[in-house]
């Protein structure tokens, strides 16, 4: 790969192409990314990418193993920080606020930008346990009536509190699969984040766990900004408004959903969602 | 061809488990044949005594209660402190690497060197004379490279998802450790403290060296009491000529295999009760 930097559509170019797009989908710019290189070492795993995340969409990245979309959904909140020999180059903002600006407060981003792992990793402690502890931490409620209170709204948010009403005191290892996604997913939201990342939330889960996160996924987008990424096409094709699709480190195109599904500009877009290639 | 190999690997490594526990065995049997008579609570609430029928041990044990205590109170923070920066924080740089290669060299030095090194540094240097305190950090010496390494070790298989959990939820990096990290690794933390204390308890030579007494007609009431500890009085009654005082080592030697054991046995407690918490 050569030091090249490229430009890669965004939305606006996106728009000129395609015409207005639906009134729906032109909401503000929540994170806005300038041709951002990112580095393991020496070796390159993000080529100049240029993208700007809508407030109050679901924005999917597609793209095969090793493309580089969950490194960059970790850019996102800075979360490749924690791997050594790590490097960032180029620009994000977040509301205009400058993620790897030298004064920039990392516990206080995250607060900011959640996120949802692959794999479900509650804390070997009970469910409410888990929970609380992101309020805990941040010092996010004052009593203890209040924080009950935020723990069963989180859960109800997380569509879990019927399930686990009356074990929370329970372990959460003791959930499935799908429960323990879930519960990650009220954790995250217990601290009110203005954005949710969420790195393949359901590529463990059968396919009834796998529709409740989506049915979930499709309710929270009303008070949260969405970045899923995604292996299952499908998925990618149900649940967001917007996708972008990666290749080898680069963006290669982002557009709405329904048109890299059914009218891709690029041909190596295509051929992916075809199913010819990767 | 291969299945006999197998065969005969399997007869060969039950051979030297055989071994080992016949040794074992026939050690604990002897000392038990020889002291268990002996056994008795007088035994444990007398002192040490000219006469053999009536000395006890009681000034050794609650010595070597109040040593091992201390012991452990001074190796486990610092250990553990240790062993979160090794780990946690200085993973990547020489220093530690450095430090990380002594360490486990320390771990193989002979017992006499700490006690060397704790005679100058705590009894002279530091003026702690011949006392529980200067006994206890000497020992401490002795059981950190074994607490930090074991720490290390804990603390290497929490999983990475846990702390990547905690940093997304906006934890600092020590809220991380503190409120995460650290009680999952305690089940293998508290088995390395274990393991130290009962090297430390059998320990007699770095004592000596310091300056422990052989005979001392008080136990230790602070810590900076002088003091003696079972080894020490089962080394000295085994020293002298009666037959009588060979009784007394012997049950002497029980006493302190009863101790560790117990000592044992309160840490796999703690260790399950902490494992189920995690579950439960």
């Amino acid at each position: 790969m050569t030091g090249a930097t490229r430009t890669v559509p965004s939305l606006s170019g996106v728009v000129a192409r395609g015409g207005q797009p639906p009134a729906s989908l032109d909401t503000p710019v929540k994170i806005d990314v300038d041709r951002l290189n990112f580095y393991y070492g020496e070796k390159r795993a993000l080529d100049g990418i240029s993208i700007q995340i809508r407030t109050n969409l679901v924005t999917a990245f597609i793209g095969p193993s090793g493309c580089g979309k969950s490194t960059f959904l970790r850019t996102l909140n800075r979360m490749n920080d924690i791997i050594p020999g790590t490097r960032v180059e180029g620009k994000v903002e977040i509301d205009g606020e400058a993620v790897y600006g030298s004064n920039l407060d990392v516990v206080a981003l995250r607060r900011r930008v959640g996120m949802v792992f692959q794999k479900s990793n509650p804390f070997p402690k009970s469910i409410f346990e888990n929970i609380a502890y992101g309020l805990r931490i941040n010092g996010l409620t004052r009593t203890k009536a209040e924080m009950a209170e935020r723990v069963e709204e989180s859960l109800r948010q997380a569509a879990i509190w019927e399930e686990v009403k009356d074990r929370l005191h329970d372990s959460a290892l003791a959930l499935s699969g799908g429960q323990q996604q879930r519960l990650c997913i009220a954790r995250a939201l217990a601290i009110r984040p203005e954005i949710l990342l969420m790195d393949e939330p359901a590529s463990a889960l059968d396919p009834i766990a796998t529709q409740r996160i989506e049915e979930l996924i499709y309710d929270l987008k009303k008070n949260y900004t969405i970045v899923i990424v995604t292996h299952n096409m499908q998925q990618a094709a149900r649940v967001s408004d917007l996708t972008a699709f990666f290749w080898l480190g680069r963006l290669v195109e982002f557009d709405r959903t329904d048109k890299i599904f059914t009218a891709p500009a690029e041909k190596l877009t295509e051929d992916y969602v075809t199913g010819r290639c990767g | 061809m291969k299945k006999r190999l197998d065969l005969l690997f399997q007869i060969a490594s039950l051979m030297t488990l055989v071994i080992a526990l016949t040794a074992l065995g026939a050690l604990v049997w002897d000392i038990i044949s020889d002291g268990a008579s002996r056994l008795s609570l007088s035994f444990l609430t007398n002192i040490a005594s000219r006469n053999a029928a009536e000395a006890g041990v009681y000034h050794a044990l609650m010595g070597s209660i109040w040593v091992i205590a201390l012991t452990g109170a001074l190796a486990l923070p610092i250990g553990v402190a240790a062993a979160i920066y090794l780990e946690e924080y200085g993973t990547r740089s020489r220093m530690a690497r450095f430090i990380e290669l002594n360490i486990s060299n320390l771990a193989a030095v002979p017992s006499i060197i700490y006690g060397l090194l704790g005679l100058g540094l705590f009894v002279r240097l530091m003026g702690m004379g011949q006392s529980v305190m200067a006994g206890a950090a000497t020992l401490a010496l002795l059981a950190l490279p074994v607490v930090i390494l074991s720490t290390r070790e804990a603390l290497r298989t929490v999983p990475n998802t846990i702390r990547e959990g905690s940093y997304a939820l906006g934890a600092t990096k020590w809220q991380t450790i503190w409120h995460q990290v650290l009680p999952m690794a305690t089940p293998g933390v508290l088995t390395g403290l274990i393991l130290a204390l009962s090297r430390a308890i059998g320990e007699t030579a770095p004592l000596i060296t310091i300056g422990a007494l052989t005979y001392i007609p008080f136990a230790p009431d602070t810590v900076w009491s002088k003091f003696t500890v079972l080894p020490i009085q089962v080394f000295n009654w085994v020293s002298r000529p009666q037959a009588e005082f060979k009784t007394n080592a012997a049950a002497g030697i029980l006493v302190l295999l009863v101790l560790l054991l117990s000592m044992n046995a309160v840490a796999i407690v703690v260790r399950d009760r902490h494992q189920r918490q995690g579950r439960a």
